[in-house]
């Protein structure tokens, strides 16, 4: 295996850099080279090997090339392989909705907040449904953040409550409506199945049955949501991954500061 | 031992007592309480089982009656006994005739206390036998396949499906997993009712049920088999169902089962009295049943942070010991929790580590303590989380933990796959092996950076018993002592089920379990 790591195979192609043909980067523009691991539900072989390799052909690779494999269990080979994609995508064509607005520290958002709203923001979280996980919604409100971004907990400007986990809809609205929130947030980590996405919207369908939906911003976030998603199911915005305390509260203010100049 | 961390073992003596002052109070209340899960579990010991047309369990069904009759006080096991003696059916009859409507067990004619005691006592006996037949199987199986050696390698299995949970569970057990816990479906802690049969569909994990215990279980056996190993298998005891879930798991032979005596309380807002009452005779069947109990203080690290609040832990952990000793639970199945969750950016944050993990191991010298992998800080970033499982199974080996809770790399990404699992075991394995006898070779510096954490951790840790025990546990629980989180003595899920015993209350099984191995 150790001739791939001084490989001499030809790099007879085009190594300048051109956005409208974007391809993976190893060591060399345009080489194209991609890892990737997986699983075949085949016992270990020569043949599980060539299937491996046919596989990686048919996803598009070049030079496709088995570089460890292992048979977790009878039946079931575990795969590292490399290859050269042959595909590209024009970078300078891509449209991806983001969440529009600028982000500020959180002594800037108190400020934003003193000065165009007036009085503090009424932020109201939690993980609804049956998702048990509160690791996400902890890291936005909690006091102490995440990864040295304060929580909306520590904003002056900012009264936040963190409702926890498995909060059904039904009582996460009219908890809403108790403390008056001008903002809701919604961690949805369990994934599975899809079922985040259905909770999700009957959240909608319920404001929007109470005639509340206008009324608040309307904001979800987790590990796999995305500002796209979030607004195809009829929310205002969308926080995914590495996304902290202040992309949340400068979006919620600014936002807010928005919507009442508008009326 | 000679403590590698000079720890003064006055001081942990102290904050021991004080963690059993703060226990025995607790345990009070329990014993004068019952609730409606307690009294499903003696329905269940009494041998009901199955579900009624509307898919209802039985237990459910008897003990709705007397609640909706207004004698839960009286518990299901005088009623019941009662019915036998004054008809000859079965308890399982009676349960079905409930459930048809075709008799009122309240309403029979009270029998004396000999007559109900004789139609009661070979019930008891063979659920009883039932129990220690599972327990004696397993050791049998220990003594003959032999086991793994500690620390535990202990892996999750999550399809929702319990046939392909099987499929992944076997492939762990000859990657080499010791022990294997099939996760519960999100959600299930909060029904109060155990769920009946085989299952194939759950949300980030599989319904514990009767069912799918055995299926698990005659999986691993078979596999255990093969790889010349017991396999160990381990489920949850928490929630509303806690002793059922604890019954269940007795009569199908799990090994494990993580039973918390706070958990629900802080993390699922279930009712604080409830839940004394439910972990206290869960805690005595898995006593009975050989079963290790884990506890879950590494959920206070994924709130808290895990620097700041490492003295949380270790007074949860003292609690959590005096509450299981209550129980007639045995040290060598406490399965005491803690957590690698330091902010890995943190300078030094592995010696401190390496320090709470000896500190425990000197403090609770015999239990197998659950050690819990990095999760907060897992980013996925799978390549660096793999480094993160390094240390942390560095940690684990350095200070001969019990139970090793793999960290996966795909952790925060998905469920485990199968070759995730190869890749921690792997991982685990190596290091065990390369560094087997470290802990055995390397002694800490005096009034150094590693002992110095140790002393600290427990000097804060005997500051917050002692306020604990000043205040009661459940005071303490509302004033958020805990993971900063407040929980009022009559809010949360499940108060409605608790009622105070009544005159003629009968639980005969606490005894027998707690006098007999």
């Amino acid at each position: 295996m150790s001739g791939g790591l001084y490989s001499m195979t030809s790099k007879e192609f085009d190594k300048t850099l051109d956005l409208t043909k974007v391809t993976p980067y190893g060591d060399t523009m345009n080489d194209g080279k991609v890892q990737l691991s997986f699983t075949l539900p085949v016992p270990e072989g020569g043949e599980a090997t060539e299937a491996a390799k046919q596989l990686l052909r048919k996803m598009g690779f070049d030079n496709p090339q088995v570089v460890f494999f292992k048979e977790l269990t009878p039946g079931y080979t575990f795969f590292n392989c490399y290859g050269n994609c042959t595909h590209s995508v024009d970078y300078t064509s891509i449209y991806v909705p983001k969440v529009e607005s600028e982000i500020m520290s959180m002594e800037e958002t108190d400020s934003f907040i003193k000065e165009n709203i007036g009085r503090p923001l009424v932020v109201v979280g939690a993980s609804t449904g049956t998702d048990a996980h509160t690791v996400g919604i902890d890291a936005i409100i909690n006091m102490k953040g995440y990864a040295g971004h304060y929580g909306l907990e520590r904003y002056e400007m900012i009264e936040a409550y963190n409702l926890g986990s498995q909060v059904l809809n039904e009582d996460f609205i009219s908890k809403a409506i108790e403390l008056k929130a001008d903002a809701l947030l919604v961690s949805q980590t369990v994934t599975q199945k899809d079922v985040h996405i259905k909770n999700l919207i009957e959240l909608v369908e319920l404001l929007e049955a109470e005639g509340l939906r206008d009324k608040v911003i309307l904001v979800a976030g987790g590990p796999r949501i995305s500002h796209e998603l979030a607004k195809e199911i009829g929310y205002d915005a969308g926080f995914g991954m590495n996304s902290y305390a202040d992309d949340v509260a400068s979006y919620i203010a600014q936002e807010f500061a928005r919507r009442q100049k508008k009326q | 031992m000679q403590s590698k961390l000079g720890l003064d073992f006055n001081r942990v003596e102290y904050a021991r007592s004080l963690a059993a002052s703060i226990a025995a109070k607790v345990q009070k209340f329990a014993d004068d309480y019952t609730t409606v899960t307690v009294e499903r579990t003696l329905c269940r010991l009494m041998g009901i089982d199955g579900v009624n047309q509307n898919e209802v369990p039985l237990p459910n069904v008897v003990v709705d009656e007397l609640k909706e009759k207004g004698v839960l006080s009286h518990g299901a096991i005088f009623y019941i006994a009662n019915a036998v003696a004054n008809t000859g059916f079965t308890p399982q009859n009676i349960a079905e005739k409930i459930s048809d409507g075709s008799i009122d067990i309240t309403r029979l004619p009270i029998l004396s206390e000999n007559k109900i005691t004789a139609a009661l006592e070979p019930i008891v006996k063979d659920s009883i036998t039932r129990i220690v037949e599972r327990r004696q199987r397993r050791e049998e199986y220990i003594n003959t396949l032999g086991e793994g050696t500690k620390p535990y390698l202990y892996v999750i299995v999550a399809t929702g499906n319990i046939y392909e949970d099987a499929i992944q569970a076997e492939a762990a057990a000859r990657q080499g997993a010791d022990i294997i816990a099939v996760i519960r479906t999100t959600g299930q802690s909060l029904l109060d009712y155990v769920p009946y049969g085989a299952t194939t569909e759950g949300f980030g994990g599989t319904f514990a049920t009767q069912e799918n215990f055995r299926i698990m279980r005659s999986a691993l056996d078979k596999v255990g088999e093969e790889v010349g190993r017991y396999i160990r298998l381990c489920n949850y005891c928490s929630g509303l169902c806690m002793p059922e879930i604890a019954v269940m798991g007795a009569f199908e032979g799990l090994d494990v089962m993580l039973n918390d005596a706070l958990y629900g309380i802080l993390f699922r807002d279930i009712n604080m009295q409830r839940t004394m009452v439910d972990q206290y005779f869960s805690r005595v069947i898995n006593g009975f049943a050989g079963v290790i109990i884990n506890t879950g203080e590494d959920n206070y690290l994924t709130t808290a942070d895990a620097f700041e609040e490492a003295h949380t832990v270790l007074a949860s952990d003292f609690i959590n010991e005096q509450l299981a000793l209550l129980a007639g639970l045995p040290e060598e199945q406490m399965g005491l929790g803690h957590a690698f969750e330091m902010n890995p950016n943190t300078e030094n944050g592995f010696l401190y580590e390496l320090s709470q993990a000896q500190m425990l191991r000197e403090i609770f010298p015999k239990a197998p303590l659950k050690y819990m992998p990095p999760t907060k800080f897992m980013t996925g970033n799978i390549f660096r989380g793999h480094i993160q499982d390094a240390l942390f199974n560095i940690a684990g080996i350095w200070t001969q933990q019990g139970i090793q809770l793999l960290g996966m790399p795909t952790e925060a990404i998905h469920t485990p796959f199968m070759s995730d699992r190869y890749l921690s075991i792997e991982n685990a394995r190596y290091i065990f092996n390369n560094l087997k006898n470290i802990g055995d070779e390397v002694e800490f510096k005096e009034d150094g950076l590693i002992r110095n954490r140790a002393k600290t951790v427990l000097e804060n840790s005997i500051k917050t018993l002692q306020r604990i025990d000043e205040e009661g546990l459940f005071n303490a629980l509302e004033l958020g002592l805990f993971a900063d989180v407040k929980r009022p003595k009559n809010g949360g899920k499940g108060l409605a089920g608790v009622s105070a015993k009544g005159e003629n209350y009968l639980n005969p099984f606490i005894t027998l379990m707690k006098g007999g191995k």
